[in-house]
């Protein structure tokens, strides 16, 4: 079994109005909760938008903070969530759900080492 | 024997050990022994099983010797071959699994034909590299990563779920075809057909066909690969120059692989399963037909391939039957709301409909935009010489 990381890609900018939010995050809650009944789900969060993020950063020995985000670029990570899989082909057919539910944002299936 | 057994011994040895890159090696240290052995000892009774007994024994040693420095991707391959079953069976599942880990869409598309063509055609990463004509080195690379990422991403080695084996299957035969197009029409350089290419996707189109059975899709491959190589020789002049169906000389024809070739269409197009690989060995198959050509027939066949596979590519192929069936005029039409201003055979098949309407300077700059648009050699030739008689 492998952990895989599947990171929700979301441009940056306003989000989606009330209705059509709350019918995308039942539809994801859905998702999640047949995850979880099938023992593959092991965490997640939604995330809030890039400009609330901090970066801290060791230079030499100073350790600075500065406002994030890190990266720069129009898209940022907007959640994330772990799961554990046999392989990719099962990793990726979790993947396929979450992104019908999200269309049109990209997920990222990554592996994890451990 | 090579090539054929290549891939039955890799995919042998990628069941029992679960990893691509110790199958590979194990295999390639076992053909080293068996050009060592065989010219003294004399051939084994069983090449196959003599290859694949070898290469499982050294993979285990130099796997035991790797565990001993406690090298924990030998301690799992260890794992796995001690958890797998003795027998040699089924060796048409295993390369058929070979085939899907091969051809998976997590990996790059090229990464796909050369993953195949290492794997299964038991090519040498220097001849994949000079067959696509990339430096070695990169190529190397280029499979190694791609071997890393099978490993590290959990890429399986077996045949697809139900659900998504439609969409598999559509990407397995697209490698092969890609591997035979590559063959036949290289995309560059200097020969327009290199042989070697379209002869190991044929070799890997019989191999599909035995292993899907039930997939008319592959017999259609199958038939429409045989069917295009069968002209091969009379695709090119002695200048290299390539020569157009209608002005081929069709005693160069393969009379053999036009036989059997058009015996796979019959088979396959009886099950009433058509797609878009059958449609297209049909298309050839009347083509193959002695003249006149019943264009009325090629025409009938594009239009129903092209509900299957509504593309500007196919439009554009189905206007040529339509030139031939209702003039250039009715096809012109059809060509010139098509959207395929980048592809080098729209503009040569506007210029040929031009010509034939007898509109000379336009069908002059058309052939010149086309030449401009190609990298292969023996088009751009053709493409010289029409505009200078155009």
């Amino acid at each position: 079994m492998t952990q895989y990381l599947l990171s929700i890609y979301q441009p940056d900018g306003p989000i989606p109005e009330p209705e059509v939010l709350e019918k995308i995050m039942r539809e994801l809650n859905a998702v999640n909760d047949e995850m979880r009944a099938s023992g593959v789900w092991v965490f997640g969060a939604g995330l809030h938008p890039p400009e609330t993020s901090t970066v801290v950063k060791a230079s030499g020995g100073d350790v600075l903070v500065t406002d994030g985000p890190y990266t720069e670029g129009k898209e940022h990570l907007g959640g994330f969530t772990v799961i554990e899989a046999e392989d990719l082909d099962a990793a990726l057919h979790w993947a396929r759900k979450v992104a019908k539910v999200l269309d049109p944002l990209a997920i990222e299936v990554r592996p994890s080492q451990s | 024997m090579f090539r054929a057994e290549h891939g039955r011994a890799v995919a042998v040895l990628t069941r029992i050990f679960g990893d691509l890159e110790i199958a590979e090696d194990a295999v390639q240290d076992a053909f080293a022994a068996a050009v060592e052995k065989w010219p003294e000892t004399g051939v084994p009774p069983s090449p196959a099983g003599w290859i694949i007994t070898t290469a499982k024994n050294r993979a285990i040693d130099r796997l035991r010797r790797e565990d001993k420095r406690e090298d924990r991707q030998a301690q799992a391959a260890l794992l796995h071959a001690q958890g797998e079953p003795e027998e040699v069976g089924a060796v048409y599942d295993e390369q058929l699994r070979l085939l899907f880990t091969c051809c998976h869409p997590a990996l790059a598309l090229n990464v796909r034909v050369a993953l195949t063509l290492r794997m299964l055609g038991g090519l040498t990463t220097t001849e994949i590299a000079r067959a696509f004509l990339v430096p070695e080195p990169t190529m190397a690379q280029r499979l190694v990563r791609a071997k890393t990422k099978i490993r590290a991403a959990g890429i399986p080695y077996r045949v697809p779920y139900e659900a998504d084996l439609p969409e598999r299957v559509r990407g397995v035969l697209a490698v092969v075809y890609l591997i035979f197009n590559e063959g036949y029409a290289a995309s560059s350089g200097d020969t327009l057909v290199r042989d070697d290419l379209a002869l190991e996707a044929i070799r890997l189109g019989r191999v599909l066909v035995d292993l899907m059975p039930d997939e008319p899709e592959a017999v259609g491959l199958l038939a429409l690969m045989l069917l295009q190589h069968s002209r091969r020789e009379a695709r090119v002049d002695a200048d290299g120059s390539l020569i157009r169906l209608k002005d081929q000389d069709r005693a160069r024809w393969d009379s053999d692989l036009i036989t059997e070739g058009q015996d796979l269409v019959r088979r396959c197009l009886r099950r009433n399963r058509p797609g878009p690989y059958q449609l297209q060995a049909a298309i050839n198959a009347v083509h193959s037909d002695p003249p006149p050509t019943d264009w009325t027939q090629i025409l009938q066949l594009y239009n129903h391939l092209l509900t299957l596979d509504p593309t500007p590519v196919v439009a554009l192929h189905r206007a040529v039957a339509l030139a031939e069936v209702e003039g250039p005029a009715a096809a012109l039409t059809v060509v010139d709301a098509l959207n395929l201003d980048t592809y080098y055979l729209f503009h040569a098949i506007r210029a040929d409909l031009l010509t034939r309407l007898n509109r000379r300077t336009e069908a002059r700059a058309a052939y010149q935009t086309a030449r401009h648009l190609t990298d292969n050699a023996a088009e751009q030739r053709f493409l010289e010489a029409r505009a200078a008689a155009t």
